[in-house]
């Protein structure tokens, strides 16, 4: 008997209905969460894959010897290198394109090379309207990264002690 | 007010065109602001529930995202209106203005404050009943004349389940009446004079809980809303419509959501009366708030707890619905009408004497 009265006060009292009223009426006060992106945004964190970039050695020297490994270790074959012999006899790329369409910012072909030539900064802000600028050719990876160069650096130095 | 300007204009006018004038600036004084509570109350239930899911809701239109109604308006209006092929081209036209019309129409015989009435009709309880019957047919034609599953299962659902709550709903509004002695809603208000105590909220308690459970069902609201049910027929009876016709539903909805909350506040919580009526000192304090401000207050109140129901509830199945309306609001509101009969014969408390 005790527990038929304790079901139908629970039932016609609504008290359930309450609980769950109370439930978001508390998450209607409570401090929101969204970042407004454009004006507001989140860390990022030195490690973050982005927009490729070239770098270069402080006397202006290219990096990259066209060792080939990150094209190799391209999972989506978004790499492509072409090398020739230079005038002063070293190996250098006469070609480098990443296909930004296919690449998925795995981040090995940074991890693969030997001499921190390719780097993903922390650039993600970019986009490709149209076929054809969605291939990044070598010129404009220098570019990018001569002008990306301090916080790249400052980025790796950070890493440093953990790769 | 009218009746001053009506005599001014028959004084160079002839006198049916200064009543059409009249009648027709009364209507657009009624009708527009409504439209305007809608547009921002689709704000405000997208900025209610954003918060209740600790989001922010719309804020890139304007500052805070107040003029996002507008652009949505815009959009609506600029948005082609598509007829399937195999639709009844009338009847599809038909069908959002029978579900506005009644919507817009009921608005007749709500008063404002006192004596803030467009037509002030004896039998406006059963006026606001009748009419707001007519707009299942908005329904049901929109259903039918889509020529589509979805949208005419979503029609069968919404027509059986309107038409099983208006039974609640009618008897909750036989208590008010009983307890009121009158249709017209302005004396149903005049009934409720002398604080709170004597609102209709404390002897009909549970038709307070009946009318608005069963105003949720009438709009389709939230825990109601299986006319719609996006997860099994997509969007229910409105599947086919878009740009300005899915807007006049839009609007019909709306327009029916605050006509539920102001016949709410009117019957059970006193419509324009300040509730610190006969308290000594907050009598005077609160005694600049204009009648109009207090009835805005409870319906702003009443439309929270709409979007806070939404915010909340998950969507009733629908024989659970069904045996909502049939076997618990109308066996609880007959009871109620014997219970109020009761009350009346031993004149308990303030409300019977």
């Amino acid at each position: 008997m005790g527990k038929f009265l304790k079901h139908q006060i629970k039932t016609w009292g609504l008290t359930e209905l309450f609980k769950g009223l109370s439930v978001t009426g508390k998450y209607f006060f409570k401090k929101k969460i969204t970042v407004r992106y454009p004006e507001e945004k989140t860390p990022i964190s030195p490690r973050f894959r982005g927009h490729h970039a070239l770098r270069r050695y402080e006397n202006g020297e290219e990096r990259c010897i066209a060792c080939k490994l990150c094209e190799a270790v391209c999972p989506a074959n978004a790499i492509t290198i072409e090398s020739e012999e230079r005038d002063d006899g070293s190996r250098r790329t006469t070609q480098y394109d990443i296909d930004m369409f296919k690449c998925i910012y795995c981040g090995f072909c940074e991890e693969a090379c030997p001499v921190d030539a390719i780097v993903e900064t922390r650039v993600f802000e970019y986009d490709f309207q149209e076929r054809g600028p969605h291939i990044q050719t070598k010129d404009k990876l220098l570019a990018f990264g001569d002008k990306h160069e301090e916080q790249i650096a400052a980025d790796r130095a950070v890493d440093a002690k953990f790769r | 007010m009218f009746d001053a300007l009506q005599a001014f204009l028959s004084t160079f006018l002839f006198e049916w065109l200064a009543i059409l004038i009249t009648l027709v600036i009364q209507t657009v004084v009624v009708v527009l602001p409504i439209m305007l509570v809608v547009a921002w109350l689709t704000y405000a239930e997208r900025k209610v529930i954003g918060f209740m899911q600790v989001r922010m809701g719309p804020n890139r239109v304007g500052p805070l995202g107040l003029l996002q109604p507008i652009a949505d308006a815009l959009k609506l209006m600029t948005k082609e209106v598509i007829f399937p092929d195999q639709a009844n081209k009338y009847l599809f036209i038909i069908a959002p203005i029978l579900a506005l019309a009644p919507a817009v129409a009921a608005w007749a015989v709500i008063p404002f404050a006192d004596g803030m009435v467009v037509a002030d009709v004896n039998a406006g309880l059963l006026y606001i009943l009748a009419v707001t019957s007519i707009i299942v047919y908005g329904t049901i034609v929109a259903g039918w004349a889509s020529n589509s599953k979805y949208a005419f299962l979503g029609a069968l659902r919404g027509s059986a389940q309107k038409i099983s709550y208006e039974i609640a709903m009618g008897f909750a509004l036989v208590t008010v009446l009983m307890i009121a002695g009158s249709m017209n809603l302005t004396d149903i208000v005049n009934g409720q004079q002398g604080g709170m105590l004597n609102w209709y909220l404390l002897p009909l308690l549970p038709m307070f809980f009946v009318y608005f459970i069963s105003g949720l069902a009438e709009t389709n609201r939230t825990p109601f809303d299986v006319i719609e049910g996006e997860a099994e027929i997509v969007a229910g009876f409105h599947v086919d419509y878009s740009g300005m016709t899915f807007g006049v539903f839009m609007l019909a909805e709306y327009a029916m959501m605050i006509l539920i909350s102001f016949m709410t506040a009117i019957m059970f919580l006193g419509g324009w009366l300040s509730p610190f009526e006969g308290i000594p000192f907050l009598e005077t304090m609160f005694s600049w708030v204009p009648q109009l401000g207090w009835l805005a207050f409870k319906v702003s109140l009443l439309l929270f707890i709409f979007l806070w129901l939404r915010a909340t509830f998950p969507r009733y199945r629908y024989d659970q619905l069904m045996r909502l309306g049939w076997k618990v609001l109308i066996p609880l509101t007959i009871l109620w009408v014997f219970v109020v009969g009761a009350m009346k014969y031993f004149s308990f408390g303030p409300w019977f004497n």
